[in-house]
Formats: structure tokens, sequence, C-alpha cells
């Protein structure tokens, strides 16, 4: 009993001063993690450098829960690259292979077409209606490194809302009754 | 000090600094391979050449393709994905890359391989610009890791012309 004993005594023997040490602490946590993310945006030039894979349309590259490291660059985009897209009004970014470009000569414009290793079409049917290619402005990144399963946890969190509340109560628990 | 909370927290997180010290090596040691990779693609016919009614033309194609990619494998490697693409250059585009065939090698054991194929792709331009075209098949390969950084690298086998006349 004395783990939870003592975290209940340590919670009746707040007073402002301590409270307001730990609104500290916990207000350096959450900017410290707001600096590392606008730092790595910096530094690889993409609006989003980590993403986690939520399909299954590049396995066995990628399964659900992978984490992706993105990258932006100055360098035209390739076929093969696996590239990270927008598409208007479609919410979540996809993530798959560049199978075709075509570079303009004069204004260096790029059509670019995009396929999932597991589908057996092109994406074209995933586009806006009408919409034939990609083009620069589309891509959020291209990826360069890869994490496996460490990405599950965020899936887990949106798809069972109630882990996450737990998980965050227990953290803010934790954070206000440690003495140290 | 030496409670329950405070010891699971450092066994957690040395843990996972040992993991992530881990997973960073592996992928390092990647480096420490320099592949030699060999391939090689023949033509063997061109089955059909015609303008589209969008207006762009289109080419079906027999290829065989040989490589050996063996060396690009090393402990940390999950798959190579292979592809090969026609590349060339148009007077409305400084570059044209069209995926004509790729392939997903899952171990070391597949990476030497041989194939017969029509091309698995639509192989069309943007525009009428493909008669008499030079054109480049390139054999690019992307290595996946189990863990880490991803490779890749290409192979240009230049040389390749599209007939005069559509067919």
């Amino acid at each position: 009993m004395g783990f939870i004993g003592d975290s209940i005594g340590s919670l009746k023997s707040i007073n402002v001063r301590q409270a307001l040490e730990q609104a500290i602490t916990l207000g350096m946590i959450v900017s410290s993690a707001l600096i590392l993310w606008k730092f790595l945006m910096c530094v690889t030039g993409s609006e989003s450098p980590v993403v986690v894979v939520l399909s299954e349309s590049m396995e066995p590259a990628f399964q659900r829960g992978d984490i992706l490291f993105l990258r932006m660059g100055e360098d035209p985009i390739r076929a093969g690259e696996i590239v990270v897209f927008n598409i208007d009004r479609r919410e979540i970014p996809i993530v798959h292979r560049v199978i075709k470009v075509h570079q303009r000569n004069d204004t260096s414009d790029i059509d670019i077409l995009t396929k999932g290793d597991n589908n057996p079409t092109n994406d074209r049917g995933l586009y806006a209606p009408g919409q034939q290619w990609l083009q620069r402005q589309h891509i959020m990144g291209r990826a360069v490194g890869f994490l496996p399963y460490v990405g599950y946890i965020t899936i887990v969190m949106t798809e069972k809302p109630i882990i996450k509340y737990v998980l965050i109560s227990a953290l803010g628990f934790l954070a206000l009754t440690s003495k140290d | 000090m030496h409670s329950f909370g405070y010891r699971a927290n450092a066994l957690l997180t040395f843990s996972l600094t040992i993991l992530a010290l881990m997973c960073a090596m592996a992928s390092l040691s990647d480096n420490l391979n320099s592949p030699s990779p060999t391939a090689s693609v023949k033509v063997l016919n061109i089955n059909r050449f015609q303008k589209k009614s969008t207006g762009d033309d289109e080419v079906g194609i027999t290829l065989d393709i040989s490589a050996d990619l063996q060396s690009l494998f090393t402990w940390n490697t999950k798959q190579v994905f292979v592809f090969l693409a026609a590349e060339y250059s148009t007077p409305k585009n400084i570059l044209n890359q069209v995926s004509l065939w790729d392939g997903i090698i899952p171990a070391q054991d597949g990476a030497k391989f041989s194939i017969k194929t029509k091309n698995k792709y639509r192989f069309i331009d943007q525009g009428s610009n493909l008669r008499g075209r030079d054109f480049n098949l390139t054999l690019h390969w992307h290595v996946m890791p189990k863990t880490g950084k991803m490779f890749a690298d290409k192979l240009v086998l230049p040389g390749f012309r599209l007939p005069e006349s559509y067919r």
C-alpha cells in the first residue's frame, strides 16, 4: 500500500508554492516537446517531420503503426521515392511511392503519379475528382528513415479515446504527486 | 528516493535508451556494406505503338530483365524494392520517368533473377513525342531496413530507341 498511500498523502499536503512549482514543471515538459517538434520542422524542411503509417497500402514495407521520418529538401522528386502527400478535401495524408515523373523544361514544374506497393492500381482514384497528377505543393515530404511499431500507441489512442484519457490522468496524477 | 515508482521509471528509461542505441547501431552498420549489383535489360519486342485518342503516345513492350542484387542485403535489410523505369527527355519535358515494371524482393535468395515480362504499368508519354525517341532504361532499387535509414541507388542502361513510326 506504500506507494498509493504516499501519493495520496502528498496530494493532501499540497500547498500553493508546491502547486506552482508543479505547474511550472508541467509547462516546461510541454514547451520542450513543442520546441523539439518545431526544431525538427526547421531541420527537415517538412511541415510534419514524423508520421505514423495508418494503412496497409505499402505492405510489406510499412505496416500500420510504423513511424516514418520525413525530409523535404530542395532536390526534385524522382520516381521510386516514397512521398507523403495531401489531397484537397482529404483529411489524412497518404504515404505512397512515386511511379511516374514528368518535369517541365521551362518552369521545372513537376507532374507526379503515385501508387501504393500493395495496391493493384495507381492512385488516380484517390486523387480529387478529375485530378490526374500531383504537383509539388501536394507533397509534404519524402520518407528517409523508418522505425517499426513505435507509432502503434497513437493508433490505439485515436481509436480508443478512453485509453488516452486514462493515460493522461495517470501521468497528471504522477506529475502532481511526485516530490522531486 | 528508492520507491517502487522511481525504480520502475529508471528501469524503463534505461531499457528504452539501450533499445534506441541498438537501433541506431544497426542502421549505422548498413554503411559498412559496399554493394556491387549488376543488371542487364533487353527490349525483346515492341508489341504496340500508337497515339491514344487523348493525343498521348503509348508503347507496349516486352522486356528481358536480369539482375544480381544479392550484395544489397545486410542483416538489417527487410526488403529491396526494385523497379525499371524508362527515362527520356522531350521538347516539353526535361525529364520523364515512367516506371514499367517493379518487384519486391523479401530475401537474399530471390535477389538474383531473370524474367521476361510485358510492361506492368502503361508506358504513356505526356504528348506525342515518342517516335524515334532515344531513352534509357534505369534499374532503381530502394533498400528498406528493418530499422533506420533507407538507401536507394540505380544503374543506368543507355542506348535504347523507339521506332520511327506507329505500328
